[in-house]
């Protein structure tokens, strides 16, 4: 029962560990770095157009928004005051 | 002596990008603006050493990842987001069309591990190339590309999945975050 206990606690320590940092990637082999980015292992890593589509849009849409913001006044101040008293 | 008016153009010029990402990092807007401050006057005092000619968006985006990361190292425990902050400082923007698609999106990008999260803004949203990427974060190209590939592949399964928060791993991680997430 002491070993069942143990693999419990390996399992819920797996999960933690994926859920905080990917495990470190495994070196390339010749036959992976030939092939193109899918990996025949993982169906879900080929992402189709529309799914991709999609996260670019979304992505660029959330960035965006702070883009659009421009440059807020306290910067362009703090960047024209250095500027004017640049000592180099 | 002044600042060269066309350098200095180029700085403002890239500080709406430059907030954007900060913001993407910290998951804190004034944080993020704090650290945008940071960078522009440690750029500033380093301008000589700017090559004219050269991209000024990458060097002012190196500088500011570089502040990140060694404050980062002192506060990491406060920074991680995988709680979905970084959802919630960007939440009220009311001018958004499908705002509950695009929530969902957000707290999907914040559950990334943080190098993917980087690396699939500076490709898919601040227009980096991936050689630009990779300098930016002082590693390889192969992995810029393959940190992005694992982000694009993770944010397909979160978004796919019909209600994925209610899942084992993703509660689990937040029970814990909630537990004991703030000091």
């Amino acid at each position: 029962m002491g070993e069942r206990g143990k693999d419990d606690e390996m399992k819920h320590r797996k999960t933690n560990v994926e859920a905080v940092e990917p495990v470190a990637p495994k070196p390339e082999t010749q036959d992976s770095m030939t092939r193109p980015a899918t990996n025949p292992h993982k169906p879900e890593a080929r992402l189709g157009r529309e799914v991709q589509a999609r996260i670019g849009q979304q992505l660029r849409a959330m960035y965006d928004d702070v883009v659009n913001q421009g440059v807020p006044d306290h910067i362009a101040d703090l960047v024209r005051r250095l500027g004017d008293h640049n000592q180099n | 002596m002044k600042l060269d008016p066309a350098i200095r153009d180029q700085v403002l010029g890239t500080v709406p990008s430059l907030r954007a990402f900060a913001i993407s990092l910290c998951g804190n807007i004034d944080r993020a603006d704090d650290l945008v401050q940071e960078t522009l006057l440690r750029a500033l005092a380093h301008i000589d050493s700017f090559e004219p000619g050269t991209n000024m968006p990458a060097w002012l985006f190196t500088i500011l990842r570089n502040l990140f990361r060694s404050e980062y190292r002192k506060r990491r425990r406060e920074v991680e987001d995988a709680d979905g902050r970084y959802a919630e400082t960007l939440k009220s923007h009311p001018e958004q069309t499908g705002r509950v698609e695009f929530e969902e999106f957000r707290v999907a990008l914040a559950k990334l591990p943080a190098d993917q999260r980087e690396a699939l803004i500076l490709v898919g949203a601040s227009g980096f190339s991936y050689d630009d990427a990779a300098a930016i974060c002082g590693c390889a190209v192969g992995t810029i590309k393959s940190r992005v590939n694992r982000a694009r592949t993770r944010l397909a399964d979160l978004l796919a999945i019909e209600g994925a928060d209610d899942f084992g791993p993703d509660r689990a991680t937040r029970a814990v975050l909630a537990g004991g997430g703030r000091n």
